[in-house]
C-alpha cells in the first residue's frame, strides 16, 4: 500500500520493502548496491592479477589460482558489475525521462534484479565450494569440458540464472519505451539515454538466447552426459565459440551503448547546448546495434574459418567504425562553442573521448585479419578491450554515478573528492593499459600466470601494476565520498545541476513514489529546457489531477529466484560419481540428494509462477487527495 | 480513468479486449518481444542441430535417414496445426465475449496438444530402442535437445492453458482475463511455427 515518506520505519520493514518492491527507483538502488559490491570484488581480483604480474617468476598466486582469478575477474566485471550498474541507471532514469509512473512490467523488473543477485551469489560461492571456474570468461569448451571439479558448473549455472534476469529486464525496457511514453514524447524526442537503452535492450533480446543455448550445451555435457563438445562422440567445440561470440560481440555493444547514452546527456547538460546532430546520433545508435550482430567471427580469425569468412568479417568489423565515428564527432561538436562547466561528470565525459577513441583505433587494427594473427591472445588485446570497456563503460558508470546521484538519493556527492577520484582514476587507467599495447607487440601472451626474467617485460609490467594501484586508490576515495555524503545527508532541491534539460530533472527530489502527480505534456526535445526557455519553467500537465493506478509489491520474484538458486545445486552435483559423466566429475563421491534438490528447486519456482498467474494482481489506486497534499507540501517547502 | 473497470458490460465489450487496457497493451508488446528472443533461441538450436546432424562416433549408430519416418511426423504436424486453428476459434469467441465457447475451444486445443505430446513420447521411446539416445552421440544430443526444447514448450503451454481454463472458470471473461488468454494464444502459435521448421529441417531434410 501507499506509504508516506514521513513514516519512520524499522530496519526489518525497510528490508522487507526492498525484497518486495516493484518500484523502478528502488530497483535501481538494488542494482547499484549489488553491482557496486561486485565491482569492488572484481577490482580486488584485478589487483591480485596485477600483483602477480608485477615482477617476473612471481609466486604470489599459483598457476591454477591465477586462472581462477582472471576468469572470475572478467566474468564478474562484465556480467555482475558493468551490466547491472548500467541497469541501475536505466531504471533510475528511463521511466522518468519518458514521463511514466513505472516500467511496463514492475513485477518482472523485480524478478530481473533478484535473478541477477542470486546468480551472482551462486557464481561467487564457487570460491568457498571447491574452487572457482578457470577457463576464462569466454570458457572455451575445449578447456571447460576438461576442467576438473565444479568450478565451470558454477560459471554455467550462475550465468544461466543471472542471464535470465538480464533477458527479462531487456524485454521490460523495450516494452516500457514503446508503450509508456507520455503524450508528445515521440520517438525522435526521446533523450539519448532512453534511445540507447532501447537499442541495448533489443540487443539483449537477440543476443542472450544464443548464450543461453551455448551454456545449456555446456551444462548438458557436464551434468547430464550429452556429447555436444566431446569430439570422440562426434561433438564439436567450435560450436561454443560461435554461440559465445554471437552473444559476446553484441554484449560489448550492450555495454557501450548505454554508456554513450549517459555521456550524451552529460555533454548536453554541461556544455549547455542541445546535443549536436541528434537524429544522426539516433541513427548511428541503431546502426551500431544492427552491425553488432554481423561481426562476431572477428574473435575467431585464428580458428581457421578460411579466408573468405575472415575477409567478410574483417570488412563488416571495420564498417562499425563509421557510425562510431559519427558519434565521436557529434560529441565534439556539442562541446564546441558551448559554455562548459567542468563538473565531475563532465570531466569523465571529456576524458572519455580520447580514451575510447584509442580503443576504437586498436579495434580497427585487430579487424585486419592477417594482422590479428599477431595481436590475438597477446596483451595487445587486453589493452584494446580495457580501453573501450574502462575508458568507455567504466568512465560512464563513474560519470553517471555522480550525475544521477541526486536523482536517486536527493543528495550530492562531494565535487572536490569526485575530482580527486577522477584524476587518480584517469592517470591510473592510462598508466595501466597504455603500456600493455607494447607488451602485446613485444610478444607477451595474455592469460599466462607469469613470465621469465630477461625478456624485456619487467619494467612495463611494474608500470602497469603501479597504475592499477592508482585506480584502486581512486575507488577508495570514491567510497569515502559516498560514505560522507550519506552521513551528512544534505538534501538538494529540484534540478540540482541547474542546467537539467530532460524530463527527469523537472521532478521534485526525492522523486515521489508515483513519479508524476500528473503525466506531463512533452513539447519538444529536451522538454524541461523547452519549458525553461519558452514557458514558466514548469512542465505542463497532459491530464487533470485524478486518482491513478499503481502496482502491488510482491515477494514472489525472490521466491522464484531462490528456487532456481536451489535447483542449481541439484543440477551441479547430479553427475558426481556417475559412470556416464565426463572425467572431470565422474570420480567424485556420488550425491544421491542431488536429484531431489533439483526437483524441489524447480518446483518452488514453478509453483511461484503458478501462483503469480493464478491470482489477480490488480494493483491499487493513489487518491487524488494524497497527491494534492504532496503538491501543497512541495509548494510550502520549495518556495 | 477514475475507476478502472475490468468487467466491461457486454454492450461496451471492445473489439480487441486483449489490448483494451494499458496492462493488456504492455503484455501484447512485451510478449512479442519475448517471442523475438525465443526466435533467436530456436535459431541457435537449429544451427547446433545442423552442425551435429549425423555426427556419430562409429558406424553402428543410426543416421537421420534411417531413423525418421515421415508418417508419424506428419500426423504430429497435423495435430499441432489443428490445435493452432482451435486456439484461433477460442480467441474469436473471446472477442465476441462468448466465455463458454472460448473455454470449450481452449479445452480442445489442450487435447490436441496432449495428443501431439503423446506421439512425441512414443517416438522418443522408439528411438531409444534403436540406441539413438541423448547420450549415444553428438547427433543424439543435438536431436533430443532441439526436439526436446520444443516439447518442453508444448508441456509448458499445456499446463498454462489448463491453469487458465481453471482460474477463469469462476472469473469469467473480462479485459483482464482476455489479455491473459490472448498471450497464451500467441505463445501457442509460436510453438506451432517452430514445429513447422522442425518438420522441414529435421524430418523432411532428414529422410532425403
Ligand atoms: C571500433 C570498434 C571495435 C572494433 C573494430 C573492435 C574489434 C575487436 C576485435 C577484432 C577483437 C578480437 C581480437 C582478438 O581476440 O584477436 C576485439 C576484442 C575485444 N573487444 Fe573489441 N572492438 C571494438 C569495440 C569494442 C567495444 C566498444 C568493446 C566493449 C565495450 C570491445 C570489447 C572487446 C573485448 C572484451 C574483446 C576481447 C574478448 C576476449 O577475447 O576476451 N570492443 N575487438
Ligand atoms: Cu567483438
Amino acid at each position: 500500500m501507499a506509504q508516506t515518506s514521513a513514516q519512520k520505519k524499522g530496519v526489518g520493514s525497510v528490508i522487507w520493502e526492498y525484497l518486495t518492491t516493484v518500484d523502478h527507483k528502488k530497483i535501481a538502488i538494488l542494482y547499484l548496491i549489488a553491482g557496486g559490491f561486485f565491482f569492488v570484488l572484481g577490482g580486488i581480483e584485478a589487483m591480485l592479477i596485477r600483483i602477480q604480474l608485477a615482477v617476473p617468476n612471481n609466486d604470489f598466486l599459483s598457476a591454477g589460482l591465477f586462472n581462477e582469478v582472471i576468469t572470475m575477474h572478467g566474468t564478474t566485471m562484465i556480467f555482475l558489475a558493468a551490466m547491472p550498474l548500467l541497469f541501475a541507471f536505466m531504471n533510475a532514469t528511463v521511466p522518468l525521462q519518458i514521463g511514466a509512473r513505472d516500467v511496463a512490467f514492475p513485477f518482472l523488473n523485480s524478478l530481473g534484479v533478484w535473478l541477477f543477485i542470486f546468480g551472482g551469489i551462486f557464481l561467487n560461492l564457487s570460491w568457498f565450494m571447491g574452487g572457482a571456474p578457470d577457463a576464462g570468461w569466454t570458457s572455451y569448451a575445449s578447456l571447460s569440458i576438461a576442467s576438473p571439479g565444479h568450478g565451470i558448473d558454477f560459471y554455467a549455472l550462475g550465468l544461466q540464472i543471472s542471464g535470465a534476469g538480464t533477458l527479462i529486464s531487456g524485454i521490460n525496457f523495450v516494452t516500457t519505451i514503446i508503450t509508456m511514453r507520455a503524450p508528445g514524447m515521440t520517438y525522435m524526442r526521446m533523450p539519448l539515454m532512453t534511445w540507447t537503452t532501447l537499442v541495448a535492450s533489443v540487443l539483449i533480446v537477440f543476443a542472450f538466447p544464443p548464450l543461453t543455448i551455448g551454456i545449456f550445451l555446456l551444462m548438458f555435457d557436464r551434468m547430464f552426459g550429452s556429447n555436444f563438445f566431446l569430439v570422440e562422440a562426434g561433438g564439436n567445440t567450435i560450436i561454443w565459440e560461435h554461440l559465445f561470440w554471437i552473444f559476446g560481440h553484441p554484449e560489448v555493444y550492450i555495454l557501450i551503448l548505454p554508456a554513450f547514452g549517459i555521456f550524451s546527456e552529460i555533454f548536453a547538460t554541461f556544455a549547455r547546448k542541445r546535443l549536436f546532430g541528434y537524429s544522426a546520433m539516433v541513427f548511428a545508435t541503431v546502426l551500431i546495434g544492427f552491425y553488432g550482430f554481423m561481426v562476431w567471427a572477428h574473435h575467431m580469425f585464428t580458428v581457421g574459418l578460411g579466408p573468405v569468412a575472415n575477409a567478410i568479417f574483417a570488412v563488416a568489423t571495420m564498417a562499425i567504425a563509421v557510425p562510431t565515428g559519427i558519434k565521436i564527432f557529434n560529441w565534439i561538436a556539442t562541446i564546441w562553442g558551448g559554455s562548459i562547466e567542468f563538473t565531475t561528470p563532465m570531466l569523465y565525459a571529456l576524458a572519455f573521448i580520447p580514451s575510447f577513441t584509442m580503443g576504437g583505433v586498436t579495434g580497427i587494427m585487430q579487424a585486419a585479419a592477417p594482422a590479428d594473427y599477431q595481436y590475438h591472445d597477446s596483451y595487445f588485446i587486453v589493452a584494446h578491450f580495457h580501453y573501450v570497456i574502462v575508458g568507455g563503460v567504466v568512465f560512464a558508470l563513474l560519470a553517471g554515478l555522480h550525475y544521477y546521484w541526486p536523482l536517486m538519493f536527493a543528495t550530492m556527492l562531494n565535487e572536490k573528492l569526485g575530482k580527486i577520484t577522477f584524476w587518480l582514476f584517469f592517470f591510473g587507467f592510462h598508466l595501466t593499459f597504455l603500456i600493455q599495447h607494447f607488451l602485446g607487440l613485444w610478444g607477451m601472451p595474455r592469460r599466462v600466470f607469469t613470465y621469465l626474467d630477461g625478456q624485456g617485460y619487467n619494467a612495463a609490467n611494474m608500470i602497469s601494476t603501479a597504475g592499477a594501484f592508482l585506480m584502486a586508490v581512486a575507488v577508495i576515495v570514491l567510497v569515502v565520498n559516498i560514505i560522507m555524503t550519506i552521513a551528512k545527508n544534505e538534501r538538494v532541491g529540484m534540478d540540482p545541476w541547474g542546467d537539467g534539460r530532460t524530463l527527469e530533472w523537472s521532478l521534485p527530489l526525492p522523486v515521489p513514489y508515483y513519479n508524476f502527480a500528473q503525466i506531463p505534456l512533452i513539447r519538444g526535445l529536451d522538454p524541461y529546457w523547452v519549458e525553461k526557455k519558452e514557458g514558466n519553467g514548469k512542465m505542463l500537465p497532459s491530464e487533470s489531477l485524478t486518482d491513478f493506478h499503481m502496482p502491488n509489491n510482491s515477494i514472489l520474484p525472490v521466491v522464484m529466484s531462490l528456487g532456481l538458486f536451489i535447483a542449481a545445486f541439484g543440477a551441479m552435483f547430479f553427475p558426481d560419481g556417475k559412470d556416464w559423466a565426463i572425467d572431470a566429475v565422474s570420480g567424485l563421491d556420488p550425491k544421491p540428494w542431488a536429484l531431489p534438490v533439483l526437483i524441489i528447486g524447480l518446483g518452488t519456482t514453478f509453483v511461484a509462477m503458478g501462483i503469480r498467474s493464478w491470482k489477480d494482481d490488480l494493483g491499487y489506486y493513489v487518491k487524488k487527495e494524497e497527491v494534492e497534499k504532496d503538491l501543497e507540501e512541495l509548494e510550502r517547502g520549495g518556495k | 480513468m477514475a475507476e478502472m473497470e475490468y468487467n466491461v458490460p457486454t454492450e461496451r465489450w471492445p473489439a480487441h479486449p486483449e489490448t483494451a487496457t494499458q496492462e493488456g497493451k504492455n503484455k501484447f508488446v512485451g510478449f512479442w518481444t519475448f517471442l523475438a528472443g525465443e526466435t533467436a533461441l530456436f535459431a541457435s538450436l537449429f544451427a547446433t542441430y545442423l552442425a551435429l546432424k549425423d555426427s556419430v562416433p562409429s558406424d553402428d549408430h543410426m543416421l537421420a535417414s534411417e531413423l525418421f519416418h515421415l508418417p508419424l511426423a506428419f500426423v504430429m504436424t497435423m495435430l499441432l496445426l489443428t490445435s493452432s486453428l482451435t486456439s484461433v476459434y477460442a480467441i474469436y469467441h473471446m472477442r465476441n465475449n462468448n466465455f463458454q465457447k472460448m473455454q470449450l475451444w481452449l479445452g480442445i486445443t489442450v487435447l490436441l496438444g496432449a495428443g501431439f505430446l503423446a506421439l512425441e513420447i512414443y517416438e522418443f521411446i522408439e528411438y531409444y530402442g534403436y540406441g539413438h539416445t541423448f547420450r549415444s552421440s553428438a547427433f543424439g544430443s543435438a536431436f533430443y535437445f532441439l526436439i526436446g526444447t520444443h516439447g518442453f514448450h508444448v508441456i509448458v503451454g499445456l499446463i498454462w492453458a489448463v491453469l487458465l481454463i481453471l482460474r477463469n472458470a469462476k472469473r469469467g471473461l473480462s479485459v483482464y482475463t482476455a489479455a491473459k488468454v490472448n498471450t497464451f494464444a500467441l505463445y501457442w502459435h509460436f510453438i506451432d511455427v517452430v514445429w513447422v521448421f522442425i518438420f522441414t529441417i529435421v524430418y523432411l531434410l532428414g529422410v532425403l
